[in-house]
């Protein structure tokens, strides 16, 4: 037997926007086993519902990551909803819709320009992220933030987007789309590009349903699930493929969520055209009581919202479960037997999200 | 903006922030806003950095972490606090686990307030703590009797 290294990695490293600590057990070059270490960014966000009424809540909930803080307060406000048995305006279920397929496809550019800066190709890293600001800019226009929106409320949306609005977006999507089948033939064509991602950390369809992956790691590896089928928000009028990649490796994860931010611009499309007019929320009164089980699918997976009231504006219990907690089994998987050089590569590919993980 | 002698490099260590202001940091970066024409770069190494900018607050686990990086950077060094959470725990501010603002700390010499702080005012701050790091370089050059 070689001998064994412990190499750490993280909490503060180059590749990673957010702090993650695991300990490398290294035999020569190959990663034997990996150690995570986690808590970095545990905030204690769930216990505050003691401490914020269920409405201030919801700025809370939105800030349990800053990538899908939409699909986060959307969550929330759908379980709530639940509780209420509140029925919303149609024209506030396709503005969800909406607002959550940009966040889609702002999140997949983020994840794609991060894939580039780890594996080295700066110029490629540039580009995606100059793409996504086209995005940022439409989500500044339409609810006031960049990132951080606060547009839901219990019982429907804040804001309302003009039907100019709505046609003018449509446009841009069909520009940014084609420039994203530029990049999209860099990222799947490029020899270089292939070779750091062809066949490097391969995940079995049975180990991706045994240890619990969840949304594009779990669709790269050939299972078909995803939550948006359950129907929630306006899903259940839209008409879109559930993308799958039998390949298993990180090129197959890029893949996926290259086709999915295609899929969500066709999403939006439809939306735009079968949004109905009307009302854009409706007043709830009273306190919560009851409790209500949410799942909801966001960029990462699928995401769990429970909410338990009591009959006072206090919530007795919020739990969030979240795809990157659930995400990091197969990646301690993937990491075994992998080349050091990898380890950055293969963390990226379950597009790590720390925040929402330790919340 | 102050006279710049040398191209100030920054590192960026997300504290427990919601992810927002780290990749509003990271946009500062990218073609729109471009932060590198002041000549300032992202560096991964403390050991390189003359700007450490944190987003998020405190927590008990990552406040060795941070410690540990403020003490590796080379003198003289600036710290740079972005988003509100940073300045002072901000909507975090009553979590169990938070401390509180980077201050309860670092000695933070600029405050970039912001739920996030949008690339704009980051970009000044960096701009500002560049001030900073020159005055501050003057002064270290001063107490050491070398010509400013």
């Amino acid at each position: 037997m070689a001998n064994r290294t412990i190499i750490p990695f993280g909490p503060q490293h180059p590749v990673l926007p957010e702090p993650i600590h695991l300990d490398l057990v290294l035999e020569d070059e190959k990663v034997v086993d990996a150690i995570p270490k986690i808590g970095y960014v545990h905030r204690g966000l769930e216990q505050l519902a003691e401490k914020r009424d269920f409405n201030d809540y919801l700025y809370v909930i939105e800030r349990t990551c800053g990538i899908c803080s939409f699909m986060h307060g959307m969550g929330y406000v759908e379980a709530m909803e639940r509780i209420f048995d509140t029925e919303i305006p149609d024209r506030a279920k396709y503005l969800r819709t909406i607002w959550a397929e940009m966040s889609r496809v702002h999140s997949h550019l983020l994840w794609l320009g991060l894939l580039a800066d780890a594996f080295g190709f700066e110029a490629l890293f540039y580009q995606t992220w100059r793409l996504r600001e086209q995005i940022l800019d439409m989500f500044e226009e339409s609810t006031g933030g960049r990132v951080i929106f606060s547009v839901n409320k219990i019982g429907g949306v804040l804001k309302d987007m003009p039907k100019e609005m709505l046609q003018k977006f449509v446009k841009n999507f069909d520009g940014m789309e084609k420039e994203l089948k530029k990049l999209t033939n860099v990222f799947l064509n490029d020899y270089t590009v292939q070779s750091r991602l062809k066949g490097v950390g391969m995940l079995s369809p049975q180990d991706a349903v045994y240890l619990g992956a969840a949304g594009p790691m779990m669709r790269a590896s050939g299972i078909k699930i995803d939550t948006r089928t359950l129907g929630y928000a306006a899903y259940s009028d839209i008409d879109f493929d559930i993308i799958t990649s039998k390949e298993c490796d990180c090129y197959a994860r890029c893949d996926v969520r290259i086709q999915e931010i295609f899929q969500s611009f066709h999403i939006i499309r439809q939306a735009v055209n079968k949004i109905p007019d009307g009302e854009i929320s409706v007043a709830v009164k009273g306190n919560p009581n009851g409790e209500a089980f949410m799942r909801v699918e966001q960029p990462r997976g699928e995401a769990i919202y429970y909410c338990r009231a009591n009959g006072t504006k206090f919530l007795d219990r919020v739990r969030v479960r979240t795809p990157t907690f659930t995400n990091l089994t197969p990646l301690l998987h993937t990491l075994k037997g992998c080349e050091l050089a990898d380890v950055p590569l293969l963390i990226l590919t379950i597009d790590p999200c720390i925040s929402c993980t330790e919340r | 903006m102050a006279k710049v002698s040398k191209s100030p490099w920054m590192l960026h260590y997300d504290g427990s922030s919601c992810n927002g202001c780290d990749i509003e940091v990271l946009a500062c970066l990218t073609p729109v806003y471009d932060v590198e024409r002041f000549g300032v770069l992202n560096t991964g190494n403390p050991k390189h950095a003359d700007i450490l900018l944190i987003t998020g607050g405190i927590n008990t686990q990552n406040k060795p972490v941070v410690e540990q990086l403020y003490s590796q950077m080379p003198e003289p060094k600036v710290v740079c606090a972005v988003g509100i959470c940073a300045c002072n725990g901000g909507v975090f501010k009553d979590c169990y686990n938070i401390i509180g603002g980077v201050d309860k700390v670092l000695p933070v010499d600029v405050y970039v307030p912001g739920c996030a702080a949008r690339p704009n005012a980051i970009i000044d701050g960096v701009v500002k703590a560049v001030a900073v790091l020159e005055e501050k370089r003057k002064k270290y050059k001063k107490e050491r009797g070398e010509k400013a």
